[in-house]
């Protein structure tokens, strides 16, 4: 057992960043700006003055960049967890599938089409 | 006493909160995923739940990564629904049953399940919108709420075979409430889905309907597989299934029957399932 604790969780699934305890450390200002946006004064305070918001909970460079260039691969590097992203990607008007889209590279219509390419499992069993 | 009628399983993507405001059940979009609700109203009226006791997970509203907690029983006399942040409806409060709460955390803890007690809860979609779909359009809802929260946001997670002794050990308490209430069980999230990541948009209906299939008759199936398998099986949102292993968990040993299953892709980046499982 203390082999599976000692794998990298972090190598383990392709395009996966698993929300660990190192990562939710590395994180933990950019996560709780995000969490402030549950409240909408302050979802307004951010949008007038972005940069001010920032040094308000004292986020890192790394972090301070991929907000101001809205990276989302970027955010999640930099420790974001993405139930708390969601609320930062609100704010930019961006729902999960343009957040989806943009993570992919594909367009947003590719990145529907490609999930309505997975349904080959479908209907209904009463 | 108290009788357990059955459990009651969806997906509680933010996204339908958004087609209900709309009406958009009708949408050639939306219609597959909301055909699976008739038999769950159905089912419901001829129940007539009094409490509902409700896996879910919470996004972001209530808890933050401050202090996260593996596993949250409500007790409180009401909860409400706020803003999470990116433009859902602010849904209506639901009223608490607090005394069967204490008593869950009462027996919880004698069976040695260590859950953080709240008399302050906030609850999310994950809450509001299975409400949303199986009572449309009443003006309070017809239950009362027991919710019981599992950490899917922060590794680790516990993992799927402690999910469903969870449930198992809430079965046990409910069998010993002296209570007459008639209790439904919900699970809500799911299905494979993943939001973060260049693997956004992963989707597996082979894991899905694996799931789907054990689910009543040999959940223990599910719980075989560490959390990183059940990520790299179903998705890095797709943990939540463990708020319905723990939901299966919560109805008990007694063979079960399949009352109605409803499954499709995609709704927004999910697979979307409902399933109403009840004594056979």
């Amino acid at each position: 057992m203390a082999q599976a604790f000692a794998q990298p969780v972090q190598e383990e699934i392709a395009g996966t960043i698993l929300f660990d305890g190192a990562m939710a450390q590395q994180g933990y200002a950019l996560n709780a700006m995000c969490f402030s946006f549950n409240h909408a004064a302050n979802r307004e305070a951010f949008r007038r003055d972005e940069a001010a918001y920032c040094d308000r909970f004292e986020l890192s460079p790394e972090q301070r960049r991929a907000v101001a260039d809205k990276d989302v691969l970027g955010l999640l590097a930099a420790g974001g967890n993405i139930y708390y992203l969601a609320k930062l990607a609100g704010i930019w008007g961006l729902n999960v599938q343009d957040v989806g889209a943009a993570q992919t590279g594909m367009s947003v219509p590719e990145f529907k089409a490609m999930l309505l390419g997975q349904a080959e499992v479908k209907g209904s069993v009463q | 006493m108290s009788e357990i009628l059955g459990g009651y399983f969806t997906s509680h993507v933010p996204s339908i909160g958004g087609a209900i405001v709309r009406g958009d059940q009708q949408d050639p979009y939306w219609k597959p995923f909301f055909d699976g609700f008739p038999a769950v109203r159905a089912w419901l009226e001829r129940k007539q739940p009094e409490i509902a006791v409700v896996f879910y997970n919470d996004h972001g509203l209530n808890f933050f990564l401050d202090k996260m907690p593996t596993f949250a029983v409500g007790a409180a006399a009401e909860y409400r629904n706020a803003d999470e942040g990116w433009g859902l409806p602010v849904y209506k409060p639901f009223r608490g049953a607090p005394d069967l709460s204490w008593h869950i955390i009462e027996s919880l803890v004698e069976q040695e399940f260590d859950v953080t007690m709240c008399q302050e809860m906030l609850v999310d979609h994950a809450l509001s919108i299975p409400f949303e779909l199986a009572w449309p359009e009443c003006a309070a809802w017809p239950v009362r709420l027991v919710p019981i929260a599992i950490n899917t946001v922060q590794h680790p997670l516990p993992s799927a075979k402690r999910c469903l002794a969870l449930g198992g050990a809430v079965n046990r308490a409910i069998r010993s409430w002296p209570g007459e209430e008639r209790i439904v069980v919900i699970g809500t999230g799911g299905l494979s889905h993943q939001l973060d990541g260049q693997r956004a948009g992963f989707i597996n209906p082979a894991y899905d309907r694996f799931c789907l299939d054990h689910l009543a008759a040999d959940p223990d199936a599910l719980t075989r597989d560490s959390i990183r398998q059940i990520v790299a099986k179903g998705g890095t949102q797709g943990v939540e299934i463990l708020n319905w292993i723990a939901a299966r968990g919560a109805l008990g040993d007694l063979a079960l029957h399949e009352a109605s299953r409803n499954y499709h892709i995609p709704i927004s980046n999910t697979a979307a399932a409902t399933v109403i499982l009840e004594p056979a």
